[in-house]
């Protein structure tokens, strides 16, 4: 009995030493959540071209652009937009020979399967009376957020609009408040509504009119401790097949 | 500085701590002097909230409001609208988010009362409503104001509830907390701090009322 607890207690101190000493580096990156769906596959090609573990944080890229000024112990930074790791770089936060663009992203109309919304209808759907919330990510910090409030502008459609908006803290929260019945539609990223959760549930359209393209791009943070293979990553995304992956999820991939 | 995010911030505590103190008074009485052996049972429930994530409670909120929830369609054919996104809906998540900080104050006043005192006024013909209006009250006074004040202040405090159930609107969902975190994220954080520092002298004003109406001794306590 007590030399099986001896063992145990053995056992439990050395465990925790096993994964450090098997994979000495870590890489951490910091994405946008409308990457949320499309990212894992990447990642873990990229674990089998390398020995590194790559930890994924998701959330709004105003949110991380915050973070990461204030010190977030960050490699990677994978925006929804290029101004804010513009910014990081100007700021001296970020190494600006870095700065890559990796996807361009898309707006979607989404809503659930059981919705008698006439999505074709594309934004125009929204003034639907029967339409009593519409989820956008708060366009305060969040790139998509600022596509939804500009795509709705642009269709003259913003003030009919605005009083059903009700605002997720990130993209994926955003998802989140209509797939749970509460909003009626959400102005999503197509890479999200085609990820398995959201694809088996709902349905989407493709938002047409004009707005301001969201270019996606990323930026190896100053402070990273493993700046070779942050660069390698994102050198990585911009792979062909790498590409092909990001396709696959709705987004446009930047001209060479 | 965000008034009207403190204006509707202190509407909503008001408003949750009223009816809490309504809802805590006979539950406190049932829980203390019930001799019911599954008591135990109701104030586990009750106080659920204490340790659960908020999270935990913001999604379970957010599923029960929602179109795919019985609940939540109910709730929808009869007000006209879903429950989440609206103030309505976060006055109730905050009565169960903050059902202990009321409950639990009471509840331990009522035990510290002599049963003897009761029994006097039981034998002596009043019912038990009066006795609790003559007797219990005014003897726990100090605990009940303590529970108002404690699930005011919770209220106030809430926020990861908030961020899952309100949609950010503001004037109607965007309390106090969800507008300091909102320009944290958008970096003003000027605006950040100034709403912030209203927040730091409430909680504090909050805790010296409370711990200063307890250091104070039992016969200068204020009768009902």
């Amino acid at each position: 009995m007590i030399r099986n607890t001896l063992w145990a207690v053995v056992l439990a101190c050395a465990l925790p030493a096993w994964p450090i000493a098997q994979t000495p580096k870590q890489l951490r990156i910091a994405a946008a959540s409308d990457l949320q769906a499309a990212l894992p596959d990447i990642v873990r090609d990229f674990e089998r071209s390398a020995p590194v573990r790559v930890t994924v944080s998701y959330g709004s890229s105003g949110n991380f652009f915050a973070q990461i000024q204030n010190g977030a112990p960050f490699d990677v930074f994978l925006s929804a937009d290029v101004d804010y790791p513009r910014q990081l770089a100007d700021a001296g936060l970020a190494d600006p020979s870095t700065l890559q663009l990796y996807a361009t992203g898309h707006l979607v109309v989404w809503a659930r399967r059981e919705s008698k919304l006439d999505l074709s209808r594309g934004l125009a759907a929204l003034t639907d009376a029967k339409v009593r919330h519409v989820a956008i990510a708060n366009p305060k910090y969040a790139p998509y957020g600022r596509a939804a409030v500009a795509a709705l502008r642009a269709a003259r459609l913003y003030d009919a609009v605005q009083p059903k908006l009700v605002m997720g803290e990130s993209l994926a929260q955003a998802a989140q408040l209509v797939e749970s019945g509460n909003a009626d539609v959400g102005l999503l990223s197509r890479s999200l509504v085609l990820g398995p959760t959201l694809k088996a549930e709902g349905t989407y359209a493709d938002v047409v009119v004009a707005y301001p393209p969201i270019d996606q791009a990323g930026v190896v943070v100053k402070a990273s401790r493993e700046p070779a293979l942050a660069r390698a990553f994102i050198a990585f995304l911009r792979r062909g097949d790498t590409g092909r992956q990001l396709e696959r999820f709705g987004f446009a991939l930047p001209r060479r | 500085m965000d008034w009207q995010a403190i204006w509707l911030t202190a509407r909503l505590a008001a408003i949750v701590s009223g009816i809490l103190l309504v809802i805590s008074l006979p539950l406190a009485h049932w829980i203390v002097f019930s001799r019911r052996r599954w008591t135990f049972l109701v104030e586990s429930i009750v106080s659920l909230p204490l340790v659960l994530p908020p999270t935990v409670l913001g999604f379970y909120l957010l599923m029960a409001m929602g179109t795919r929830s019985p609940i939540g369609r109910v709730w929808s054919e009869w007000a006209g609208h879903p429950l989440a996104f609206t103030f309505e809906g976060l006055v109730v998540a905050s009565l169960f988010y903050s059902l202990p900080f009321a409950v639990q104050p009471i509840a331990t006043a009522f035990s510290q009362i002599d049963p003897t005192l009761r029994e006097a006024s039981a034998t002596l013909g009043a019912s038990t409503l009066r006795t609790f209006f003559r007797v219990v009250l005014p003897l726990s006074i100090e605990g009940v104001i303590a529970g108002v004040v404690l699930s005011f202040a919770h209220t106030v405090g809430e926020f990861g509830v908030v961020l899952m159930v309100g949609g950010n609107l503001p004037g109607v969902t965007r309390t106090v907390s969800i507008a300091i975190y909102d320009h944290v994220q958008a970096l003003q954080y000027r605006e950040a701090t100034m709403t912030a520092l209203v927040m730091l002298a409430f909680a504090f004003a909050v805790l010296l009322a409370v711990y200063g109406l307890r250091r104070r001794p039992l016969a200068a306590a204020p009768m009902a």
